[in-house]
C-alpha cells in the first residue's frame, strides 16, 4: 500500500522536480536580452523627448498625455479626448482579428488535412506550406500587389472566366490589408494546429459517430475541444504579430492610414523622432496584450487543475 | 582583374575582424547598392585600405542607429541634405579643416556654399537630383507644370495619385503650392497647410516611396511624386510618363559624404573623400546610380543616355531648386501633428 | 475501415488546403516569372533573359548577396536549433511542471518577444548591446534572433505537449526509466510534430527578420532581408527575383533530400524498434 502511494507521488511528474532547471534557460535568455531592454523602453516612455530622437533624463508624462488628450494643432487649446490613437488601435485590432479568422477558416482545414495524410507524406505537405517563406516578405508582398492590382492577372482571370464584368478594386483597400496579413502569417496557424491535430485520436470521432453525431457536430463538439491548445497557439501567433505589422498594410493598403506598427515606427524612424511617445504606444500595446494573455494563462491553469 | 578581385574578396573573407592591415581600415555607413563594388575595390587597390561597409535604408534610420550607440564605429556616412544639417546640430559630425582635402576645388561652385552645410566644413557632394511628380501622358494631356496636379487634380487624375511617404518632401511641395515659406510659424499658414493636405488626401490613392517607380510603370497610378532619376527609369521601362517642373517651385536633394565625429580612421576617411572628388571616380557612381554628381568635369565621363535625360535638364524658365529646410522644434511639432492627422 | 475514413475526412478540406497553397504560391509564380525578365522592371515584361541570374552569380554585387544569403541561412539554422531546444525545455517545465507561483507570469515572459513591437525591441536592444559593450556583428544578430524565435517555437511545442496524456511517462516510470530515458524514448518521439512545427516557424521567422537585424547588425554583416530592403533605394530589380527563385530552388532541394533521408531513416527506425519489440 505504502509502495503504491510512493509510486503515485513519483508519478505526479517526472519533470516536476526539475521544472526550474527546465525553465531557467528561457527565463535567462529572454530576461536578459529582452526584459532589460523593454524595461529601458518603459523608463523612456516616462522621460522627456529629445528633439530629433533620443531622450532627456527628466521625468515627464507628456507621452501619455499626447496619447490621451487632444490639445489642438498648436497644443494650446483646452484638452479634449484624443480619438486619433484610439482609432488607430481599433483599426489595427480589427484588421488583425479579421486576418486571424481568415487564417483559422482556411488554416484549420489545411492542418487537419495534412494531419490525416499518410505519415510519410505529412512532412512534404508541411514543407509545402513553409517553403514560400524562404522568399523575403517584402518580395512576396510586392508580388501579391502585382497579382491583385486593377489590371493585374487576378482581375484578368476573373474577367476571362466571366465571374466579374468590371475589374475589382482590391489594391489600397482594407481587404487587401487583411489578405496581406493572412498571407504573411498563415503557417503560424497551420503548424501549431497541425501539431495538435496530429495527436488527435480518431477513435473519439468514431465513438461519436456511433452515437449518431453528424460529421460537423463531431468537428465542433469533439475535435475542437481536444485540439484547442493548438488553435489557441495559432491564434496568438497570428493575431499579435498582425497587430504590429506594417509591411502588408503599407504596401497593399496604400499606407494612407496609420496602423499601430507604422505609428510606432514613425516615432523612431520618421521625421517625428519622438522616442518617449513611441515607447509609450508600445507599452500601452504591450500591457493590453499582456493582460489578455495572463487572463488566458490563468484560466488555462485553472481548467488544468479542475 | 577578376582574379585579383577574387583574391581580394577571399582575403577579406578570411581576415578576422580584429586584424588590422598595415594601411588600416575604413568603415563606411552607406545606402545599399548606391556605390559600385568596383569603385571600393579600386580605392582599396590604390591605398591598401581595407573597406568595410554597413548599410541603412533611410536617413532617419541612420540617425536613430547612430544615436542609439553606433557612433565611433564608422568613419564616413552618406546622409541627405537636411540630415547633414540635423547631424551638425546634434554634434555628430567632425570638421574638415582647410587644406585637409586636396580635391576640395573640384566641387562645382553652386554646391560649395549650401544652406545645410555653409562652407562645406563637414561634407562633400555625393549625388544630387530633384523631387517632383510625373504624369502618365496617356491619361492626361493637359498642363502638368503645376502642383495643382497633386493637390487639386483634374477629374481624370483623381484617386490615381501616389505620394512619397516622406513628410519633408510632401510638406515642402504643399508649401510651394500655397506659396508659403517652409517651416512657417504663422498660424494661419499652418492651418492652411493642414486644410490643404486634408482635402487633397481624398484624391490620393496611396503613399509609397520604394514603389514610386513601379506604380507608374504598372499603371496603378497616373500621377506619382517621384525623384527625377526614378522617373527616368520608369520612362526607360516603358511608361509614358513626363516629369514635371512645376512653376511653383522645385525640390532639390543632395546626398553627401560626411566625416563622422569620433571616426576611428579619420585619415583614411579623408583619403576616401578625396577619392570621391576625383571626376573619374564620382562619374562611376553617377553611371551606377543615375543621378547627378556635384563635381567638375564629370559630365564628359558619363554614359550617353545619362547626358540627355529630360528629367535632369530643367526647362529654361524652371524655378531654382529649394532644399528641404530643417524646422525649429515648435514648427516641427506642428508639422508632425499635421502629418499624424493626415494619416490617422 | 470505410466507416473510419468517413468520420476522419471532411468534404471541402482538400479544397481549403489547395486554396491555401494557391494563395501561397501564386505570388511566387510572379517572382519566378519576372526573374527571367529582360527588362529592369518588375511589372512590365520585356522578353526572356538570363541576365539577372548572370548578375546574381558573377555581377558586381554578387559577392555581397551571396554572403548575405549565407549569413541568413546559417543564422536562421542556428537560431532555430537554439530556440527550439530552449523552447522544448520550457514547454516541459510549463506543461509538465504542475502548478507553481508565477506560472502566468512565466507564460507572459515566454511569449513576450512577439508582444513587443519589433522597432521597439530593435532600438532598445541596440541601446542595451552598446551599453554592455557587446560587439555588433554575427553574434549579436544570433542572440537577438534566438530571443524572438523562442515564442514561435514554444507555442506549438507546448500545445502539442498538452495533447499528450501523462500516462506514457507514468508507464515508463513504472518500468524504472530515468528522466533522461523518458524524455528521449517516450516524450520526445511523441512531441516530435510539435518540435518540428516550432523549428520550422523559428527558422522562417529568423530568415525573414529585417527590422531588428537592421539595427543590431554590425559593420559589414548583411543578411538577405537587410540587403533586399537596402536595395530598394534603386528600385526593386529582377535580380532580387532571381535570387529569391534560387533560394526556393535550394529550399526545395533541401526538402527533397530531407524527405529521402527521412524515409530511409524511418525504415531504419522501424526495423530498430521492431528489434526492440521482439
Amino acid at each position: 500500500m505504502t509502495g503504491a502511494g510512493n509510486d503515485r507521488l513519483n508519478r505526479s511528474g517526472a519533470f516536476r522536480s526539475v521544472r526550474t532547471a527546465l525553465l531557467l534557460p528561457s527565463w535567462l535568455v529572454i530576461g536578459v536580452f529582452l526584459l532589460v531592454p523593454v524595461f529601458l523602453m518603459l523608463v523612456f516612455s516616462f522621460l522627456t523627448k529629445e528633439f530629433r530622437g533620443g531622450v532627456i533624463w527628466e521625468f515627464s508624462l507628456a507621452a501619455y498625455d499626447q496619447f490621451i488628450f487632444d490639445r489642438g494643432l498648436f497644443g494650446d487649446e483646452p484638452p479634449t479626448i484624443e480619438w486619433t490613437y484610439i482609432t488607430i488601435f481599433c483599426r489595427s485590432i480589427l484588421q488583425a482579428a479579421v486576418a486571424t479568422v481568415l487564417c483559422l477558416i482556411l488554416g484549420f482545414p489545411t492542418a487537419y488535412f495534412i494531419a490525416t495524410r499518410d505519415s510519410r507524406h505529412r512532412m512534404v505537405w508541411l514543407f509545402l506550406v513553409t517553403v514560400p517563406y524562404w522568399v523575403n516578405l517584402l518580395i512576396r508582398t510586392v508580388s501579391m500587389k502585382f497579382l491583385i492590382r486593377d489590371n493585374g492577372p487576378l482581375n484578368e482571370l476573373l474577367l476571362a472566366l466571366g465571374a466579374i464584368s468590371q475589374p475589382l478594386t482590391l489594391i489600397n483597400t482594407d481587404f487587401a490589408v487583411q489578405l496581406g496579413l493572412f498571407y504573411s502569417y498563415l503557417p503560424f496557424m497551420v503548424l501549431p494546429v497541425y501539431a495538435s491535430v496530429e495527436r488527435y485520436d480518431f477513435s473519439l470521432s468514431e465513438a461519436a459517430a456511433d452515437l449518431y453525431a453528424g460529421r460537423w457536430t463531431i468537428l465542433r463538439r469533439v475535435v475542437f475541444p481536444v485540439v484547442r491548445p493548438g488553435i489557441v497557439a495559432g491564434c496568438i501567433l497570428v493575431f499579435i504579430p498582425s497587430l504590429g505589422a506594417f509591411l502588408a498594410p503599407d504596401l497593399l493598403g496604400g499606407a494612407k492610414n496609420f496602423m499601430i506598427g507604422s505609428l510606432i515606427e514613425e516615432q523612431f524612424k520618421g521625421n517625428a523622432g519622438n522616442w518617449p511617445f513611441g515607447a509609450a504606444v508600445a507599452m500601452i500595446l504591450l500591457s493590453m496584450v499582456l493582460i489578455a494573455l495572463m487572463i488566458h494563462a490563468r484560466q488555462q491553469s485553472r481548467t488544468e487543475v479542475g | 582583374m577578376l582574379r585579383k578581385l577574387t583574391l581580394a574578396l577571399a582575403a577579406a573573407a578570411l581576415m578576422p575582424a580584429g586584424m588590422v592591415s598595415a594601411e588600416g581600415k575604413l568603415s563606411i555607413y552607406h545606402w545599399f547598392e548606391y556605390i559600385p563594388q568596383e569603385l571600393l575595390d579600386k580605392f582599396s587597390a590604390e591605398t591598401g585600405i581595407e573597406v568595410t561597409m554597413d548599410t541603412f535604408d533611410s536617413n532617419e534610420a541612420m540617425l536613430a542607429n547612430l544615436k542609439a550607440g553606433k557612433m565611433g564605429t564608422y568613419d564616413v556616412a552618406v546622409p541627405g541634405d537636411y540630415m547633414v544639417e540635423i547631424m551638425i546640430g546634434e554634434g555628430l559630425l567632425d570638421t574638415i579643416a582647410d587644406g585637409e582635402l586636396a580635391n576640395m576645388d573640384n566641387i562645382e561652385t553652386q554646391w560649395l556654399e549650401v544652406p545645410f552645410d555653409p562652407g562645406r566644413k563637414h561634407s562633400i557632394p555625393y549625388q544630387w537630383g530633384s523631387t517632383s511628380f510625373s504624369v502618365n501622358r496617356d491619361v492626361y494631356a493637359g498642363d502638368i507644370r503645376t502642383t495643382a496636379i497633386v493637390f487639386d487634380p483634374p477629374d481624370e487624375l483623381k484617386g490615381r495619385i501616389n505620394i512619397l511617404d516622406s513628410q519633408g518632401e510632401v510638406m515642402l511641395l504643399a508649401s510651394m503650392h500655397l506659396g508659403i515659406p517652409q517651416c512657417t510659424n504663422d498660424r494661419e499658414q499652418l492651418k492652411a497647410l493642414d486644410d490643404l493636405l486634408q482635402s487633397a488626401k481624398g484624391h490620393w490613392a496611396s503613399f509609397n516611396s520604394d514603389g514610386a517607380k513601379d506604380v507608374l510603370v504598372s499603371g496603378d497610378a497616373a500621377v506619382g511624386m517621384i525623384w527625377n532619376g526614378f522617373s527616368s527609369k520608369a520612362r526607360e521601362e516603358g511608361a509614358n510618363v513626363e516629369y514635371s517642373y512645376p512653376r511653383e517651385g522645385l525640390i532639390v536633394w543632395m546626398d553627401n559624404v560626411v566625416l563622422l565625429q569620433d571616426a576611428p580612421n579619420r585619415d583614411n576617411a579623408l583619403k576616401f573623400m578625396d577619392f570621391l572628388l576625383e571626376p573619374e571616380n564620382v562619374a562611376a557612381v553617377t553611371n551606377f546610380a543615375r543621378y547627378s554628381a556635384g563635381v567638375k568635369g564629370v559630365v564628359d565621363l558619363l554614359e550617353e543616355g545619362l547626358k540627355s535625360q529630360p528629367e535632369a535638364i530643367p526647362p529654361a524658365d524652371a524655378p531654382a531648386g529649394t532644399f528641404i529646410q530643417v524646422c525649429d522644434q515648435a514648427t516641427q511639432e506642428v508639422y508632425d501633428a499635421i502629418w499624424t492627422r493626415l494619416k490617422k | 475501415m470505410a466507416r473510419n475514413s468517413a468520420v476522419r475526412h471532411y468534404p471541402g478540406f482538400l479544397s481549403a488546403t489547395l486554396a491555401c497553397l494557391f494563395i501561397l504560391y501564386a505570388p511566387l509564380v510572379v517572382v519566378m516569372g519576372y526573374s527571367f525578365n529582360a527588362s529592369q522592371s518588375i511589372t512590365v515584361w520585356g522578353g526572356f533573359s538570363l541576365r539577372w541570374y548572370h548578375e546574381v552569380f558573377v555581377g558586381t554585387e554578387s559577392a555581397k548577396f551571396k554572403s548575405a544569403a549565407w549569413n541568413s541561412v546559417t543564422i536562421a539554422t542556428a537560431a532555430a536549433i537554439l530556440s527550439t531546444s530552449i523552447a522544448t525545455a520550457a514547454a516541459l517545465g510549463m506543461v509538465r511542471g504542475g502548478w507553481f507561483r508565477g506560472k502566468a507570469l512565466s507564460f507572459a515572459l515566454l511569449t513576450m518577444p512577439i508582444m513587443v513591437p519589433e522597432i521597439v525591441t530593435a532600438v532598445a536592444t541596440l541601446i542595451f548591446f552598446s551599453a554592455i559593450g557587446l560587439v555588433l556583428g554575427y553574434g549579436s544578430i544570433l542572440i537577438a534572433h534566438v530571443v524572438f524565435c523562442i515564442p514561435f517555437a514554444f507555442l506549438p511545442i507546448a500545445a502539442r505537449l498538452q495533447g499528450i496524456e501523462p500516462h506514457y511517462e507514468e508507464a515508463a516510470q513504472d518500468l524504472y526509466a530515468d528522466r533522461g530515458q523518458i524524455f528521449r524514448h517516450v516524450l520526445l518521439p511523441l512531441m516530435m510534430p510539435g518540435v518540428l512545427a516550432g523549428f520550422l516557424l523559428a527558422f522562417i521567422i529568423s530568415l525573414d527578420d529585417f527590422i531588428i537585424t537592421n539595427f543590431i547588425k554590425g559593420s559589414g554583416v548583411e543578411t538577405l532581408p537587410t540587403a533586399i530592403f537596402g536595395a530598394v533605394k534603386q528600385g526593386i530589380k529582377p535580380n532580387i527575383m532571381a535570387l529569391s527563385t534560387l533560394l526556393l530552388l535550394v529550399s526545395s532541394l533541401f526538402v527533397s533530400v530531407s524527405y529521402m533521408v527521412g524515409s530511409l531513416g524511418n525504415r531504419g527506425g522501424r526495423s530498430r524498434s521492431g528489434k526492440r519489440g521482439s
